[in-house]
C-alpha cells in the first residue's frame, strides 16, 4: 500500500484507503479547517454510513425502502428543484395538485367533474396532521367566539395508540389530548367512549385508519354514527379528522365497501402518508379537506404565480420536488389495477408470515386480518424470555424488528412487530420464519434472564414474588427504557 | 415514425414509448387510471412533462442550492431510502446529524466545551427551525410569566417588515403577534432603535434577519444586542434575540469573521441557517441552534431511545429522507473552513462583477450593499416608461429568471430587480447576464410603453387634461402598485 507523502492538501490521492485522511479523526465536533478530496470524502462517510442498518430488513418501517430503478432517476433528475419555486417550476405544481385532485377523489370527497380539490403536499403526516388540527383549531375559535364563549382550552379526543405527531401537535399548538384508554385485547380507540369524552371544547374526534401498533382500522362508520346524534343533541358540530397515514392507501384498494372517508359526513378531513403504502420514498403525505369551508381562509397565505393564484397552506416552505414527481409517477404508472396488485400482494406476504408464526406454537397473534398489512405477536409465556430478547438475537440475522410495549391501560402486553411493505416478498418471509424458530431454540437453552432478575430481586429484597410479579418488574424495567413511545416509527 | 402496434392487453410492452398509446390519450389529471402502463412510458411521460419546467440553474430567484459534486449526488441516491426518524436503525445517519449540529454551534461561537454536546437540531428548512426557535421562545415566556402571576395569552414578536413569510406564518400559526417595523426608502433593514422601542412585557424576543431576503444586507445585531440589554436593564423583562441567519449564516463567518452577529452577543438565545443555501446542499435541510440547554424548555423536547442513551428530539417533521443531512456533513468535511471561505469569496467576486456590469449600463440604481448576502438588487434609474416587471418578463426569453419585486411597507413604490449570485453562477455567466440585460433595454426602447398604453391614448392626446409629467408619473406608479398589491411578498423565495 502506498502511503501519500505529500503534505499539499490539493494534492491528488491515489488510493483513498491510502490516504492521509483515513488516518486522521473524523472530524465531529468542529468543522475541519482544510478541504480534502472529494473522492476521500465519499468514500470516508460511504464506509461509516456502512454500519447503518440495511433499509430493506427495517422490518420496523411503514415507510417505502424501494422504487423502480426509473423513477429513481426522476427522483435524481428533479433533485436540485426547489418545490416551493412554484413561478420557476409550474409544472411540478401542476402534479402536486393533480395528486391532491386524484387522493381527494379516492377518498370520495364531494366534488364535482373539473372541481379542484381542496389540499395539499406535505413532508409526512406530522405535517399533515398539525394543518388540520390547526383548521379545526381556527375553526372552533371562530364558532364559540360567534357565540361569545371562551377559546382558551380546547382540547382533541383520540386513542391512546395514537401516533406521537399528535402529542406533539397537542404540545406544539396547546390543544389538550384527551385520550381514550385502551385495554387489554382492545387495542384501538372505542367510539362510544370517544364519543362520551367529547364535550364543547372538543375541536375534533381523531380516528385511526391502520393503528401504528396493530395496524387495525378504527370502526370511524360507528364514530361518525354515535357523533351525528351527539351533536343533534348538544349542537356542538365537533367533526372527525381520520388519520390514515397507512390505511388511506390500502382500504380503497382492498375493501372498497369500507365506509371511513368522506362519505361519512362528519369527516372533514383526511391525512396519508406518500411515503407509506402510497409507495414513494421517505418525505411526502398528502393533507385533503372535504371542502373550502372546512379549511379557514385565514390560515391560508396567496401566492400568485403564473397570474394565477396559488393557495398554500404548509409549515415548510423550501423543501425538495423529487418525492412528489415521485408520487406522481406511482399514480400513473401503477394506476387502480397496480396498487391493487400491490396491497393484495402485501396481504398474501402478511398471511403467509403470520401461518408460519402460529405454527411455531409459541406466540399468540395480536394484529387483525383487516388493517395494514402487519403481523404483530406477543410470547405465549413470558416468563423465561421476552420478545426483546427475540428482537436482539434476530438483529444477528440482519432483520430489525421492532419489540414495544402497548400503551396505556394495557401496558402488560408486549408485542414484536414486521410490517410487510411491497419490497418483502414471499421469500424473505419464508426465512424469517426459520430465523425465528432458530432464535426460539437458542434462547431455551439460554439461561433465563427474567428468572436471573427475579432471583436477584429475591435475594436483596428477601421478599418472594411471584412468575407475574417478575415479569412485571421486567416489563417495567424495559418499559422505562421505552417509556415514551418513541421509538415507534410511522 | 413507427406507430407500435395497437394491443388491448394492458401488460403488453411498447415498442416505442413516444408511439405508444400512452402518448396518444390523456394523461389522468383527476383520478387515478384504472390500469397501470410500462414504467419506461411513465418515466418518459413525466419527465417529457418537467421539460417546461425552468432551468434550476438558471434561477436566479432563489438562493438555494442547484448544483452539487457528483461523489455527493452519489451519497443521496444511496441514502434516498432510508428514513431519517428511524434513529435506532440508522445510527450513523443520526451521528451525522449531531455532528453537524455540533460543528455549526461552534461555527456560531456558542459558548461550548471542545467535546460538549450542542444543542440544536436539522429541520427541512429554515422555516422549521425559526418555528422551533419561536415556540421555545414562547414557552420560555409564558412559563416566566406564570411564575410572575402574570397574563400570559398576548404574546408579540417584534421584526423588521422586511421579514421573510416564514415569520409571519409562525406568527399566525402559534397565535403571536407580529410587529413589524416599517422600512422607508433608502433604508430596507429593520431599524434597531426603532425595534427595541417597540418591545414591550408580551415581546417574547426580537429577530434580526442577517441577509435579508431583499437586498442582502446584515441588520445590525451588535446594535440591537447593545440598545436591548439596556432596555433589559431598565425594565428586568429579559427580551431576547434570535438571528435567522438562514443565508447570511453560511457567509459571515467565513468572509466577515470580525463581525459580531451570533453567540458573541450575551442576547442572542438562538440562531438558524439554510443548509440548503449557502450550505451548499440542495432544497430540504436547515439548522437551528440554541445558546445553552436552558435556552430550549425541556417540556417541548420528545426524549427517544436510541442505542441505550438518550436522543432528545424536536421537530415538527417525524418521517423525512435522510440525503441532505449526509450530504450537509459531505460538504462539512469535504470543503472545510478553507473551501467554504474560497466558494463565498468566488461569489462576492462574482457580484461585483455583475454589479459593475450593471452599473455600467448608467440606466440602474443599485439597491443592495456590498457587505451582505452575494446578489445584486437593482431598479430603474429616473422616470422611465417601462417597468422592472416588463425587463423580468424579457429576460424569461433568454432563459434567465430573475424576478421583479415592489418593497414592503413603507417602501412599496421601489420596485427591484435581483439576482442570487450562488456557487455555480460562474463569472461568465454573470458577463453573459449583463450583455442580455442591455439587448432587453435596447429592445424595450424601442416599444411604446405598456403603461401609457394602459393610461390610454386619449391622455395623451387630451389637451384639455394639462398634467404635469409628475402627477403623470404618479398615475403610472400607482396603476403598477396596484398591478403588483395583491403579489404580497409570497414570489419572495427564501
Amino acid at each position: 500500500m502506498v502511503l501519500a507523502t505529500n503534505s499539499d492538501s490539493e494534492e491528488h490521492l491515489h488510493s483513498t484507503f491510502a490516504s492521509r485522511y483515513v488516518r486522521a479523526v473524523v472530524p465531529r465536533f468542529t468543522m475541519p479547517n482544510n478541504s480534502m478530496p472529494k473522492d476521500a470524502a465519499y468514500q470516508v462517510i460511504s464506509d461509516e454510513l456502512m454500519l447503518d442498518g440495511n433499509p430493506r430488513l427495517n422490518l420496523a418501517s411503514f415507510v417505502t425502502t424501494w422504487m423502480e430503478p426509473e423513477c429513481d432517476k426522476l427522483i435524481q433528475e428533479s433533485v436540485n428543484k426547489n418545490y416551493v419555486d412554484m413561478d420557476e417550476y409550474p409544472v411540478t405544481t401542476e402534479l402536486q395538485n393533480r395528486c391532491v385532485n386524484m387522493i381527494a377523489n379516492l377518498f370520495h370527497a364531494p366534488m364535482g367533474e373539473e372541481e379542484a380539490a381542496i389540499g395539499c403536499g406535505t413532508v409526512g403526516s406530522s405535517e399533515a396532521i398539525m394543518l388540520a388540527g390547526l383548521a379545526f383549531k381556527r375553526k372552533w375559535q371562530q364558532r364559540r367566539r360567534a357565540q361569545g364563549l371562551p377559546t382558551d382550552n380546547p382540547n382533541i379526543v383520540t386513542g391512546a395508540n395514537v401516533q406521537v405527531c399528535w402529542e406533539k401537535f397537542a404540545r406544539y399548538f396547546e390543544v389538550e389530548l384527551k385520550e381514550v384508554k385502551l385495554s387489554e385485547g382492545y387495542y384501538v380507540m372505542d367510539p362510544a367512549k370517544a364519543v362520551e369524552m367529547v364535550d364543547e371544547n372538543t375541536i375534533c374526534v381523531a380516528a385511526i385508519l391502520g393503528s401504528t401498533l396493530t395496524g387495525e382500522f378504527e370502526d370511524v362508520k360507528l364514530l361518525n354514527d354515535l357523533l351525528a346524534e351527539k351533536n343533534a343533541e348538544t349542537g356542538w358540530d365537533v367533526a372527525i379528522h381520520v388519520d390514515a397515514a397507512s390505511g388511506g392507501f390500502i382500504a380503497p384498494f382492498l375493501y372498497p365497501d369500507l365506509e371511513w372517508d368522506f362519505r361519512l359526513p362528519w369527516v372533514k378531513s383526511i391525512n396519508v402518508s406518500g411515503h407509506k403504502y402510497g409507495l414513494v420514498y421517505a418525505g411526502v403525505g398528502w393533507i385533503v379537506w372535504r371542502t373550502k369551508d372546512d379549511l379557514p381562509e385565514d390560515l391560508v397565505f396567496h401566492i400568485n404565480y403564473l397570474g394565477a393564484d396559488q393557495p398554500t397552506f404548509t409549515l415548510n416552505f423550501s423543501k425538495g420536488s423529487s418525492q412528489i414527481i415521485a408520487q406522481y409517477y406511482q399514480f400513473i404508472r401503477l394506476g387502480f389495477e397496480g396498487y391493487k396488485n400491490i396491497m393484495e400482494n402485501c396481504m398474501d406476504n402478511a398471511r403467509r408470515l403470520r401461518e408460519g408464526i402460529e405454527m411455531t406454537g409459541k406466540f399468540d397473534i395480536v394484529s387483525k386480518d383487516i388493517g395494514v398489512p402487519l403481523v404483530a405477536f406477543s410470547l405465549k409465556d413470558s416468563s423465561k424470555h421476552t420478545v426483546f430478547e427475540i428482537a436482539e438475537s434476530l438483529r444477528k440475522f440482519g432483520w430489525i424488528i421492532p419489540a414495544y410495549t402497548m400503551p396505556a391501560d394495557a401496558q402488560h402486553i408486549a408485542v414484536l412487530r414486521v410490517v410487510i411493505r411491497e419490497d418483502f416478498s414471499r421469500g424473505l418471509a419464508d426465512r424469517l420464519i426459520t430465523h425465528i424458530i432458530q432464535v426460539l431454540k437458542e434462547i431455551d437453552g439460554l439461561p433465563s434472564r427474567v428468572a436471573h432478575l427475579a432471583a436477584a430481586a429475591a435475594v436483596s429484597g428477601g421478599e418472594v414474588k411471584t412468575a407475574k410479579m417478575s415479569l412485571e418488574d421486567i416489563t417495567k424495567y424495559w418499559k422505562r427504557l421505552v417509556e415514551h413511545k418513541r421509538n415507534i416509527v410511522c | 415514425m413507427v406507430l407500435s402496434r395497437t394491443t388491448t392487453e394492458s401488460n403488453e410492452p411498447v415498442s416505442s414509448t413516444f408511439g405508444s398509446r400512452y402518448a396518444l390519450t390523456a394523461l389522468p389529471k383527476y383520478e387515478i387510471g384504472e390500469s397501470s402502463i410500462p414504467k419506461d412510458a411513465a418515466y418518459q411521460i413525466i419527465k417529457d412533462e418537467l421539460m417546461l419546467d425552468g432551468n434550476p440553474r438558471l434561477n436566479l430567484a432563489s438562493f438555494v442550492t442547484t448544483w452539487m459534486e457528483p461523489e455527493c449526488d452519489k451519497l443521496i441516491m444511496d441514502s434516498i431510502n432510508k428514513n431519517y426518524v428511524d434513529m435506532d436503525e440508522y445510527p450513523v445517519t443520526t451521528e451525522l446529524q449531531n455532528r453537524c449540529v455540533n460543528m455549526i454551534a461552534r461555527l456560531f461561537n456558542a459558548p461550548l466545551g471542545d467535546t460538549e454536546t450542542a444543542m440544536g437540531v436539522g429541520t427541512v428548512g429554515s422555516s422549521e427551525a425559526i418555528m422551533l426557535a419561536g415556540l421555545a421562545f414562547k414557552r420560555n415566556w409564558q412559563n416566566k410569566r406564570k411564575a410572575e402571576g402574570k397574563t400570559y395569552d398576548k404574546p408579540n414578536i417584534v421584526t423588521g417588515a422586511n421579514v421573510q413569510v416564514c415569520w409571519e406564518k409562525f406568527a399566525r400559526y402559534f397565535e403571536v403577534e407580529l410587529k413589524e417595523i416599517k422600512l422607508s426608502e433608502g433604508y430596507y433593514v429593520m431599524d434597531p432603535e426603532k425595534a427595541v422601542e417597540m418591545v414591550d412585557e408580551n415581546t417574547i424576543c426580537v429577530a434580526a434577519i442577517l441577509g435579508s431576503t431583499l437586498t442582502g444586507e446584515f441588520e445590525d445585531v451588535k446594535r440591537l444586542n447593545d440598545l436591548l440589554v439596556k432596555k433589559n436593564d431598565a425594565t428586568g423583562w429579559n427580551t431576547p434575540i434570535h438571528v435567522d441567519a438562514a443565508s447570511g449564516g453560511f457567509i459571515a463567518p467565513f468572509i466577515y469573521p470580525e463581525l459580531e452577529w451570533d453567540f458573541r452577543l450575551p442576547l442572542v438565545k438562538s440562531i438558524n441557517v439554510s443548509g440548503h443555501k449557502y450550505g451548499l446542499v440542495y432544497a430540504g435541510i436547515g439548522w437551528v441552534v440554541w445558546r445553552t440547554q436552558h435556552d430550549l424548555p425541556d417540556e417541548l423536547i420528545f426524549h427517544i431511545n436510541y442505542l441505550g442513551a438518550d436522543q432528545p428530539t424536536f421537530t415538527l417533521n417525524f418521517s423525512k429522507g435522510s440525503s441532505q443531512i449526509i450530504a450537509q456533513y459531505y460538504q462539512l468535511i469535504r470543503l472545510g473552513f478553507e473551501g467554504y471561505k474560497n466558494v463565498m469569496e468566488n461569489c462576492r467576486e462574482n457580484m461585483l462583477v455583475l454589479k459593475e456590469g450593471i452599473e455600467k449600463t448608467e440606466r440602474f440604481n443599485i439597491v443592495s450593499k456590498d457587505v451582505g448576502v452575494p446578489l445584486v438588487a437593482f431598479s430603474l434609474k429616473g422616470q422611465s416608461f417601462h417597468s422592472e416587471f416588463e425587463i423580468s418578463e424579457m429576460l424569461r426569453r433568454f432563459g434567465w429568471i430573475v424576478p421583479a419585486y415592489t418593497m414592503p411597507a413603507d417602501a412599496e413604490h421601489i420596485t427591484v430587480l435581483r439576482v442570487v449570485i450562488r456557487e455555480d453562477f460562474s463569472r461568465t455567466l454573470a458577463e453573459r447576464l449583463v450583455a442580455d440585460i442591455l439587448k432587453v433595454l435596447h429592445e424595450l426602447d424601442t416599444l411604446p410603453s405598456k403603461i401609457s398604453r394602459k393610461m390610454g391614448a386619449e391622455d395623451f392626446g387630451n389637451v384639455k387634461g394639462k398634467k404635469v409629467k409628475r402627477e403623470k408619473l404618479m398615475e403610472v406608479i400607482v396603476g403598477w402598485r396596484k398591478f403588483v398589491k395583491d403579489r404580497k411578498k409570497m414570489n419572495g423565495v427564501c
